[in-house]
């Protein structure tokens, strides 16, 4: 027999009467004249306090559905600067935010939208140092945010704090939204006890993403948060919801509490907050350098040995799609295609590898240097690097 | 038993780019195993060294989570879906 899981009550009515203005009424109309809300819904989604923590991809549909719909109070963490690839998906950002901080661009769009609420603002990085102050202030925290090391803190914080963690993460044209932390639920941990190596799994930038991908996912969570504080539906506690916006396909799996998860099980052995960034295999704050048992080359050294006549093989280790939209006339290879094809390299060659920034490609380089290769070099940083410092009609992307 | 194995978005490129794969198999580890079999390089992001599968990826049948079932000896039924689900973190 399935444990009942008890929904997150809806915040109490405060002390004082809490009530719509006139304004408010005919705004949240079509709110008012559903059953499933009507006036006890839309008060209670007035008194609710949400926490987004990122206002990128998927804080953009979240924070627009939330001030649309009213709820009284959204804070919003985000430290990031508008960028100009960030508009392909961040639709809250216009042309003429590119270098504003999210957060201002962000307030600012979602304050027109709707002016009777409460916006908070934190232009900060969410650490262990911080989150459970942050987080104490609200009902309810929605994670969008792009990293593992900021999921698990996130996860960990909430559940510290007794908190639902409405989660939702994408990658391509992938997406899994989740409800974490709710009581008798799972939390984060409960499903992914461990996260990958770092650079396993690419980020957006590396990966690409649909950009409507996380467009949906973030609407999903942004119904889910609205469920939670209206306290109607079935809302995503011990559910998994996987969604292929390619096939467009949606299909759910069933979530536990494990009873032994070191967070939210019987016996918990984390009761506070942790190193999250160690705890996730990295470093300070960047990504583990690449091996640097490679030699490595510049652009400028490889122009001044290419015009110098010197016979170099250029491996591009990138995808097709990629060669497309700029080469610099290599040789492809993808990365994974490498150890299959390694026997069309000469290994009595020079050659350069690279890839668009010089992480695949000193990947690429370690796996021939330990296939036995001894004039291998790795392009440092490169399609991009030649762009900047050798021939700026590269485009970059 | 025919089953498919859902081939989650980060693992399609070592697995021929396909986003799922017929085998036959008895339980979970047979399916996995043929998997890791066809497709070798899969195998590194499935399994550590020490042959256990990797805590950032979690294996389904149909809806269950095979922790919650008899793990890799859990058997599967001609039709049933393996879901390998690892964890992805994008937002932005």
């Amino acid at each position: 027999m399935a444990t009942k899981i008890g929904v997150p009550v809806a915040p109490q009515t405060s002390k004082t009467a809490v009530s719509l203005s006139k304004e408010e009424v005919l705004r949240y109309s079509r709110h008012l004249i559903m059953p499933e809300v009507g006036m006890e819904g839309q008060l209670k989604l007035k008194q609710a306090k949400v926490l987004c923590i990122g206002t990128g991809g998927l804080g953009a549909p979240l924070g627009l559905y939330l001030a649309a719909a009213g709820v009284g109070r959204i804070g919003l963490v985000d430290f990031d600067v508008v960028d100009f690839t960030n508009l392909q998906r961040q639709v809250l950002f216009g042309t003429t935010d590119v270098g504003r901080p999210k957060i201002e661009a962000a307030a600012d769009h979602l304050r027109n939208l709707n002016p009777e609420i409460q916006i908070d603002t934190f232009e900060t990085r969410l650490t262990s140092e911080n989150a459970l102050e942050l987080f104490n202030d609200y009902d309810i925290i929605v994670d969008g945010t792009d990293n593992f090391p900021t999921r698990y803190l996130v996860n960990d914080a909430c559940v510290l704090l007794g908190k639902p963690n409405v989660y939702g993460s994408i990658f391509r044209f992938e997406g899994q939204i989740t409800i974490f932390g709710a009581p008798g639920g799972p939390c984060y941990r409960c499903l992914y006890p461990e996260p990958p190596p770092p650079g396993l799994v690419p980020s957006c930038a590396e990966g690409g993403v649909l950009g409507v991908l996380p467009g949906i996912v973030g609407t999903i969570q942004a119904a889910e948060t609205l469920k939670l504080i209206i306290g109607k539906g079935d809302p995503l506690i011990g559910r998994l919801l996987l969604f292929d916006a390619l096939g467009m396909k949606f299909r759910e799996l069933k979530l536990r509490r494990n009873p032994e998860c070191p967070v939210c099980g019987d016996h918990p052995t984390v009761t506070k907050l942790i190193d999250y960034q160690e705890f996730c295999g990295i470093r300070g704050e960047e990504a583990p350098a690449a091996p640097t048992t490679v030699p490595e080359i510049t652009p400028r050294e490889l122009k001044a040995r290419l015009d110098r006549g010197d016979d170099l093989y250029i491996l591009d280790v990138r995808e097709p799609h990629e060669y497309q939209i700029c080469n610099i006339g290599g040789h492809l290879i993808p990365l994974g295609e490498l150890s299959r094809r390694v026997h069309e390299l000469d290994s009595s060659r020079e050659i350069v590898a690279h890839c668009r920034s010089g992480k695949r490609s000193a990947e690429a380089s370690e796996f021939l240097r330990k296939a036995g290769f001894r004039k291998i070099w790795n392009l440092k940083g490169g399609i991009l690097a030649w762009s900047d410092e050798v021939d700026p009609n590269v485009p970059k992307y | 038993m025919s089953v498919k194995v859902m081939i989650p978005t980060p693992l399609r490129p070592y697995a021929g780019k396909q986003d799922s794969v017929q085998l036959q198999a008895a339980t979970v580890g047979e399916a996995l195993s043929a998997l890791t079999t066809q497709f070798s390089e899969l195998k590194k992001h499935l399994f550590s060294d020490d042959g256990r599968l990797r805590s950032f990826v979690n294996v389904y049948v149909n809806d269950e989570d095979i922790r919650y079932l008899q793990k890799d000896k859990t058997p599967v039924r001609e039709g049933d879906v393996v879901s390998i689900v690892p964890s992805i973190a994008g937002g932005r």
